[in-house]
């Protein structure tokens, strides 16, 4: 029996990605007003990160029903 | 420099030590054999063990060095992968591969012993024992002394932690969890220097704003406007670059010489390799690992790129912080997270940070416990032991090897020189070994008196050129020039690195040569099938297609690096 790699990953990233996109939604809002391009860069990535741990999870689930 | 860390980032860290830890004690249970500790049970799919080969080698020195370098000396630092990579894992893929993972060898080390014999087998054992532990210090104390200087840590509680975490995942997991943190922290690498990639392009003004911007970069250092920003057009005199080398000393030295004796000797990334399910697998880790791995100057030197144009531009209050009257290159990194990183991503950075620290531990640890196991203890001190004792010999040699680690951390704090000293002494012991393999493999008359006093020979001919040679500028003593006054005066530290691998390697090559011809060769025809070019049978891998054919991959890897380096000339 072996572990899969890409789950790990994808919890992983899906908590560090809804942890980041709740923060940049509910969080304050001044840090991105001092921030040099001014974007709430926390709700951006953090969803990216979302996105791409449920897609690796999705992967292990599919391997896994085969 | 200072970074205020918020709650989020706090639990983002202590979120990815839990998935650390609960990779090794999930992977626990598939150790059953010293084959599971030590090879992964030869059972990885080539994609892990590729990303595993990155992530090793792609330590947090790694990373904040290329963005120094990219911020000191702009795109020439690229060389370090299109023409210092890339090649060589091709060919270790292609030509080297077939006689790693097709013969009985464990190890790189056992290979020597299969090929040659004892005593070239014990001496690189040794020393590349020796430089393990080294690197993995030099890697905690890197560690502990940035998370001191910008987060205000204690220092002795860094080394511990770092210390106790890569241990606890190594002795449940062995090389399975070494490798499995190294893709996940591949993915935190790419995932944490992103964004900052995008937002720094983004304030320049995309790629032509960056070589608008840097031009007056260049020409403040007194070169051409485009020096900063193109890669091989200055190198035809080492006067007309930053880096200070010409052409023929970066192909040979560093894309021949220094390349090929890290990538294809190297048991730290050899092991990934030799990790994988089967000999096609095997073949093509070095090559998937390349083609992230070409992409990479865009991860970690186009930040140091950004950040000295910001600061030259002065735009948006970008400042570098200053270190003896210039800049303090290595604080790039963390300068560029504490301008770009609200809370949040911050936390998200660091962790990325830490974990090529901890995963460069890891390698270089993984790496010492299978040699020490294998090609030191079972060769010369206990010879008959049953696996299970060597299973336990590989756990317990894993506790040793991050306390030694500890003890060179220190030794790194206290007395700079002696690590400078030694870390040169490995440069010219490593120096002249390609040329050993290259013979080993490709040539069936070269017998073990060439391939022990080849190497001897091209270590002190490395010595021999350092000690002749200066850096402009230097002084005598550990930079060159302690054997006599200098007879040589290299236009920088980096040129004089490249030609003391270059004249190391010659002489290593050319005294095997001929020490071979003149020493009777003692290992027969048989003995040597599976270890030497042209006595191992053709291996074509029936029902593999061809586009997952190592060559045919190699081909494609070598055609795009070669493109990459075409577009940015």
């Amino acid at each position: 029996m072996h572990l899969d790699v890409r789950l790990p990953i994808g919890l992983m990233f899906s908590i560090f990605g809804a942890l980041l996109s709740l923060f940049g939604l509910f969080g304050g809002r001044e840090v991105y007003e001092k921030h040099p391009l001014q974007v709430n860069i926390n709700l951006y990535w953090g969803l990216v990160l979302l996105v791409f741990g449920v897609f690796m999870l999705v992967l292990v689930s599919r391997t896994r029903k085969r | 420099m200072h970074l205020e860390l918020g709650w989020i980032d706090y639990l983002i860290l202590v979120i990815y030590f839990l998935f650390v830890l609960g990779i090794g004690w999930f992977l626990k249970k598939t150790v059953s054999g010293s084959k599971d500790f030590f090879e992964s049970g030869r059972s990885l799919p080539a994609w892990i063990c590729a990303l595993g080969f990155i992530g090793a080698n792609l330590g947090a020195q790694e990373v904040m060095g290329m963005a120094a370098s990219g911020a000191k000396y702009g795109i020439m630092t690229s060389h370090f992968y299109w023409v210092g990579a890339i090649p060589a894992m091709v060919f270790v893929a292609i030509f080297m591969m077939p006689f790693y993972y097709g013969s009985k060898a464990r190890s790189v080390p056992e290979y020597l012993k299969l090929r040659f014999d004892e005593k070239t087998r014990g001496f690189n054992a040794a020393t590349f024992a020796a430089m393990t532990i080294m690197s993995s210090g030099i890697s905690m104390y890197a560690l502990a002394k940035l998370l001191n200087a910008i987060l205000g840590w204690n220092f002795h509680a860094c080394i511990v932690m770092s210390g106790v975490i890569v241990l606890a995942y190594i002795f449940m997991g062995g090389l399975t969890s070494a490798i499995y943190n190294e893709v996940v922290q591949f993915f935190l690498i790419v995932f944490g220097f992103l964004p900052l990639v995008l937002m720094g392009l983004s304030q320049v003004g995309g790629w032509a704003g960056l070589v608008e911007k840097l031009k007056p970069v260049s020409t403040n250092a007194g070169f051409a406007p485009g020096a900063w920003t193109e890669s091989w057009t200055h190198t035809g005199s080492a006067a007309a670059n930053p880096m200070g080398i010409e052409w023929f000393g970066l192909a040979m030295g560093l894309g021949f010489v220094l390349s090929f004796g890290y990538w294809c000797t190297d048991f730290l990334v050899v092991q990934r390799a030799m990790a994988a399910k089967d000999m096609g697998s095997a073949r093509r880790t070095p090559i998937i690992a390349a083609m992230p791995k070409m992409l990479f100057p865009a991860l970690v030197i186009l930040p140091g790129m950004i950040a000295i144009a910001l600061h030259t531009a002065g735009t948006g209050n970008f400042k570098l912080p200053p270190k003896d009257g210039s800049l303090d290159y290595d604080m790039v990194v963390p300068a560029m997270l504490a301008y770009y990183f609200p809370t949040g991503m911050l936390g998200l950075g660091l962790t990325a940070l830490m974990a090529s620290f901890m995963s460069g531990m890891a390698g270089n640890v993984t790496a010492f416990n299978t040699v020490w196991t294998y090609d030191i203890y079972q060769s010369y001190l206990k010879k008959d032991g049953t696996d299970a004792h060597y299973l336990a010999v590989g756990r317990w040699t894993t506790v040793v090897g991050i306390a030694a680690s500890m003890v060179a951390a220190y030794a790194a704090a206290q007395f700079n020189n002696i690590m400078d000293i030694l870390q040169l002494v490995f440069a010219f012991v490593n120096a002249p070994l390609f040329a050993t393999f290259l013979l080993g493999m490709f040539w069936k008359r070269a017998t073990g008196h060439g391939a022990f006093f080849g190497l001897l020979g091209g270590t002190v001919a490395a010595a021999i050129h350092h000690g002749l040679s200066l850096p402009k500028g230097a002084v005598a003593g550990i930079k060159g020039g302690w054997l006599s006054s200098a007879m040589h005066t290299y236009p920088s530290e980096m040129a004089q690195n490249f030609w003391t691998a270059i004249f190391a390697w010659t002489a290593c090559f050319l005294l095997t040569i001929v020490i071979s011809v003149v020493t009777t060769q003692r290992k027969t025809d048989a003995e040597l099938k599976g270890l030497v070019y042209s006595l191992t049978p053709r291996e074509n891998e029936p029902g593999m297609p061809w586009y997952k054919q190592p060559v045919t991959l190699g081909i494609l890897v070598i055609a795009a690096t070669l493109l990459l380096n075409l577009v940015f000339w």
